[in-house]
């Protein structure tokens, strides 16, 4: 019996069994002979210096091996491009330790190392600080006079700046016959995943490091450890399989990494650092952002005219940037548009990508001001977008790579029972309760970028495939692996995938939804390449039967090559690396993206949400009694690990509207709720109905795969359908996040 | 201040009897992770905020984080590592992988062993009541309906709301 394809089967994650029996090992759980734990303390001044620091009562203790401070630290890379790693923007990257100078509030200004965890942190605390304070910005609105255009660099090729001003955007909306606009604000949310980020560094006997990291880039540390410390690439290997959530907070090496290799390469022996969770909130998070927006129609309801302004935070020393305002013109054409980007720096850390940057913090703007414009006409929302669906992408003249949006509209509406809306607000009751419906559309970027991999051929006839990937909880394992086995016919039984290893070859960070299009793409070159090295084997064995064939007139399939036309004249992969002495036949290979090509389309992942909430009006609490997001995301390898990435997102969705900020104490220049008690995310009791439906789409030019990637289109369109749907419940636009119950009394 | 003292306790950890000697500012959560090696119960906040530590201890669910190992002096344990019998996965832990209750892995453990004891416990009958009693247990990714899904599919062969 023939081996059936793997791609589009709905499949379970190849490693549930270890992670449901506790078996799965993460960054921090790693032994060591003689290992050591280190704690690090913060600084609780916003800025200024550190006058003296004394760590003498500290190092008294029995226990306490060594406490480092930037008074005896190690000498390290001098040049800021020496602590640059792949996702660093524009600037000056932080380097822990570096001088006496205060940043930003809680940066990390010493590390105990002691026996036990509870030592260090004990002698932490008995690290005596003096500082010099110095006066300090860390509010936005109260910045806003210093915002400025974000300087360019090599992070500004997968973020571009806003188009340029199309027609007189100024002169269109003032004559336009419906109006609508709205100023949008979110502040600063963490991305805190479950687990806590650690590093354990190994120190091996050569000197060698090998490196257990919370991250999701095994290179890119790999690349910032041997940059910082001077050491050889080859002697720095970080490990990473298992990866206990990241969401862009794994993207850049964080200071655990630097703090865990500076203190085994200064004692000669591991040492595991693992953050507390107020430390999570230390580092990078979503920047606070203020948006304006000003849409204008003609009666009909096209769209007349576009503005979109947004203000976002940024650290003094990086210039952090997202992609916020692009979007509207690429969804709706108008022949005026207007589009403003500019950061306010600020002494805070440098904000990092948070699943979805840009695309959800820019969505909710648009999407809710479109709500606003649908209500001005007196058009349904939906009917709203329909007239302005755009065939081309306007903002660029280019054509969509592929776009079933208007599926995604067509068949949520129908599943959601969107003509069950009665127009009004306020108009829909269940009990004491007020009904709103809400929906909006979601658009994520699909991008490609280049990556190796490696296929072999092993001695048992069986495929292994290896790529220094990490697998964040989004299911790379398992999808690389259908992937593989699709390009040699194998069942997935017959096929193995490691990962999460900067020594395999190489893969980029993982995020912006790229991996599978990127990482995939890079196996399924490898997979052809052996598949055309397999053949030539096979063929030399046939002889002169098989001499004048084509690789296009045999079949790989269930682990032979065979004739097309005689399926009885076959060879077994067994037999091939029989007649190969018994080696593995094996090849590595590059896969890029074809630019010159891509460069002419549009290329998006497209989704609707509809959302129902009940409101109860004495009280105010907003409850999201049913979600459905409709996707329309090109191939989908695994309707199962895909269905729950929408999930994920879509729960994201309902917590960045309804629960998620990071609380700052502008006086103090410090966040206020640093725990996970205090920064709240839906638990299972907030959580109901959500239903994904994926809207079949081909895609023959993203790449070779036609895959569009699923980890953030999910959370891209829920925030502004659950405000929409609140605007509808009760009558109120409340364009602040998250949606307190306070603003509805 | 004088230095604590080593004290030395018995715990009953998945059917084995260990002697452990700790100092008594150790949580039970290090105590299995630092000490015994059982890495399977996680550390989320260290503060009883996320669920990710919790295990069976004497048969009803806790928070090992917010538990010095002193207290648990001649208790029976039960952590994740000790769920499945032998090769044979409890059925929580079948149906986690069958509803892809999980996506990077690290809450599972803790959602797992809060199940059982949930269950045990024997007050939730409906979905309402389960997704209510489990809300001690964060999850980050968004796996949440599936968690759910999981568990109401062994507690009474699937339910919907």
């Amino acid at each position: 019996m023939s081996v059936q394809p793997s791609i589009g089967k709905s499949l379970n994650r190849l490693e549930g069994h270890l992670k449901v029996t506790g078996a799965a090992r993460y960054a921090g759980e790693y032994p060591g002979e003689n290992l050591v734990y280190g704690y690090i303390a913060n600084s609780t001044i916003t800025k200024g210096k550190i006058k003296s620091i004394n760590t003498k009562t500290a190092l008294s203790l029995k226990g306490v091996i060594e406490v480092f401070t930037h008074k005896n630290r190690p000498s390290l890379a001098w040049f800021d491009f020496q602590y640059a790693d792949m996702d660093a923007p524009p600037g000056a990257a932080f380097k822990p330790l570096a001088d006496a100078e205060i940043k930003y509030n809680g940066q990390p200004i010493a590390l105990v190392v002691a026996e036990t965890f509870e030592l260090a942190r004990y002698a932490a605390t008995l690290i005596n600080v003096e500082y010099e304070e110095d006066t300090f910005e860390t509010n936005l609105i109260d910045n806003l006079d210093k915002a400025r255009s974000p300087k360019l660099g090599l992070a500004t090729f997968l973020k571009p700046p806003p188009t340029k001003p199309v027609g007189n955007y100024q002169k269109a909306y003032e004559e336009s016959y419906a109006k609508a606009s709205g100023e949008f604000y979110h502040g600063t949310e963490h991305h805190n995943p479950l687990e806590l980020f650690a590093t354990t560094t190994i120190y091996e006997k050569d000197g060698k490091l090998t490196i257990y990291d919370k991250t999701q880039g095994t290179v890119n540390c790999q690349i910032y450890v041997a940059n910082v410390f001077g050491l050889k690439y080859k002697n720095v290997q970080v490990i990473s399989p298992y990866v206990g959530g990241a969401f862009g907070s794994g993207l850049r090496p964080q200071f655990q990494l630097f703090f865990s290799v500076m203190a085994a390469l200064e004692l000669k022996r591991p040492v595991r650092v693992t953050l507390d969770r107020h430390q999570m909130f230390t580092f990078g998070h979503r920047p606070p952002t203020l948006q304006r927006t000003h849409f204008g129609a003609d009666t009909t309801g096209k769209i007349q005219a576009l503005h979109h302004a947004a203000y976002a935070e940024t650290s003094r020393f990086e210039d952090y940037t997202e992609v916020v305002v692009n979007w509207s013109n690429v969804l709706y054409p108008s022949k005026n548009t207007l589009m403003e980007y500019k950061i306010v720096p600020l002494d805070v850390f440098s904000p990092l990508d948070m699943r979805a940057p840009g695309g959800s913090t820019g969505s909710h703007a648009i999407e809710s001001t479109m709500d606003e414009l649908s209500y001005a006409l007196n058009i349904d929302p939906l009917e709203l977008r329909l007239i302005n669906y755009s065939e081309i992408d306007e903002s660029t003249g280019r054509p969509f790579s592929s776009k079933e949006l208007r599926q995604c509209y067509l068949q949520g509406a129908e599943k959601f029972g969107w003509s069950k809306r009665s127009p009004q607000t306020r108009s829909m009751k269940r009990g004491n309760k007020l009904v709103g419906y809400g929906m909006a559309t979601g658009i994520w970027e699909t991008m490609q970028l280049p990556a190796r991999a490696e296929a072999q051929l092993t001695k048992d006839g069986k495929l292994h495939v290896l790529s220094a990937i990490t697998d964040i909880g989004t299911g790379t394992l398992t999808v690389m692996t259908q992937i593989a086995a699709d390009e040699l016919g194998l069942s997935m039984e017959d096929v193995s995938f490691s990962y999460g290893d900067s020594k395999m070859p190489f893969a980029p960070i993982q995020g912006g939804s790229f991996t599978v299009s990127t990482v995939g793409s890079a196996i399924k070159a490898a997979g052809s390449a052996l598949r055309h090295k397999i053949y030539k084997k096979a063929q030399a064995i046939k002889g002169s039967a098989w001499k004048n064939l084509k690789i296009e007139d045999v079949v790989f399939n269930g682990g032979c090559v065979s004739l097309k036309k005689n399926l009885s004249d076959t060879i077994s992969f067994r037999e091939i690396i029989a007649a190969n002495k018994g080696r593995m036949i094996k090849t590595t290979n590059l896969s890029l993206p074809k630019s010159f090509k891509l460069k002419k389309y549009t290329r998006a992942a497209h989704s609707a949400a509809f959302v129902e909430v009940e409101v109860d009006e004495e009280l105010g609490v907003i409850n999201v009694t049913r979600a459905l997001t409709t996707v329309a995301a090109g191939r989908i390898i695994n309707p199962k690990t895909a269905r729950s990435q929408i999930l994920g997102g879509m729960i994201w969705g309902i917590s960045k509207a309804l629960r998620e900020e990071t609380i700052t104490d502008h006086e103090m220049g410090k966040y206020m709720n640093q725990n996970l008690a205090e920064y709240h995310i839906p638990v299972h009791a907030d959580l109901h109905e959500l239903e994904v439906v994926f809207v079949e789409e081909k895609d023959d030019i993203v790449n070779e795969l036609g895959t569009k990637g699923v980890g953030e289109i999910g959370l891209v369109a829920i925030p502004p359908a659950i405000a929409n749907a609140v605007f509808h419940a009760t009558g109120k636009r409340i364009n602040q996040f998250p949606i307190h119950f306070d603003s509805l009394l | 201040m004088a230095a604590p003292e080593l004290r030395s306790i018995n715990l009953n950890i998945n059917k084995e009897q260990h002697v452990l000697q700790v100092l008594p500012w150790v949580s039970l959560l290090d105590a299995l992770r630092d000490h015994l090696q059982l890495t399977g119960t996680k550390k989320g906040c260290d503060h009883g905020q996320c669920g990710a530590c919790t295990i069976l201890c004497d048969g009803k669910r806790i928070v090992s984080c917010l538990t010095l190992a002193v207290m648990k002096d001649g208790a029976s344990i039960t952590t994740i590592e000790g769920i499945a019998d032998g090769e044979q996965l409890h059925p929580l832990q079948k149906a986690f992988i069958e509803h892809d209750a999980f996506q990077c892995g690290y809450c599972t453990p803790g959602q797992i062993c809060s199940a059982i004891g949930m269950i045990q416990e024997g007050k939730a009958k409906t979905r309402a009541e389960v997704k209510e009693l489990m809300s001690g247990n964060l999850c980050r990714c968004g796996a949440n309906i599936g968690i759910i899904d999981a568990i109401m599919e062994v507690m009474e062969g699937g339910s919907n709301e």
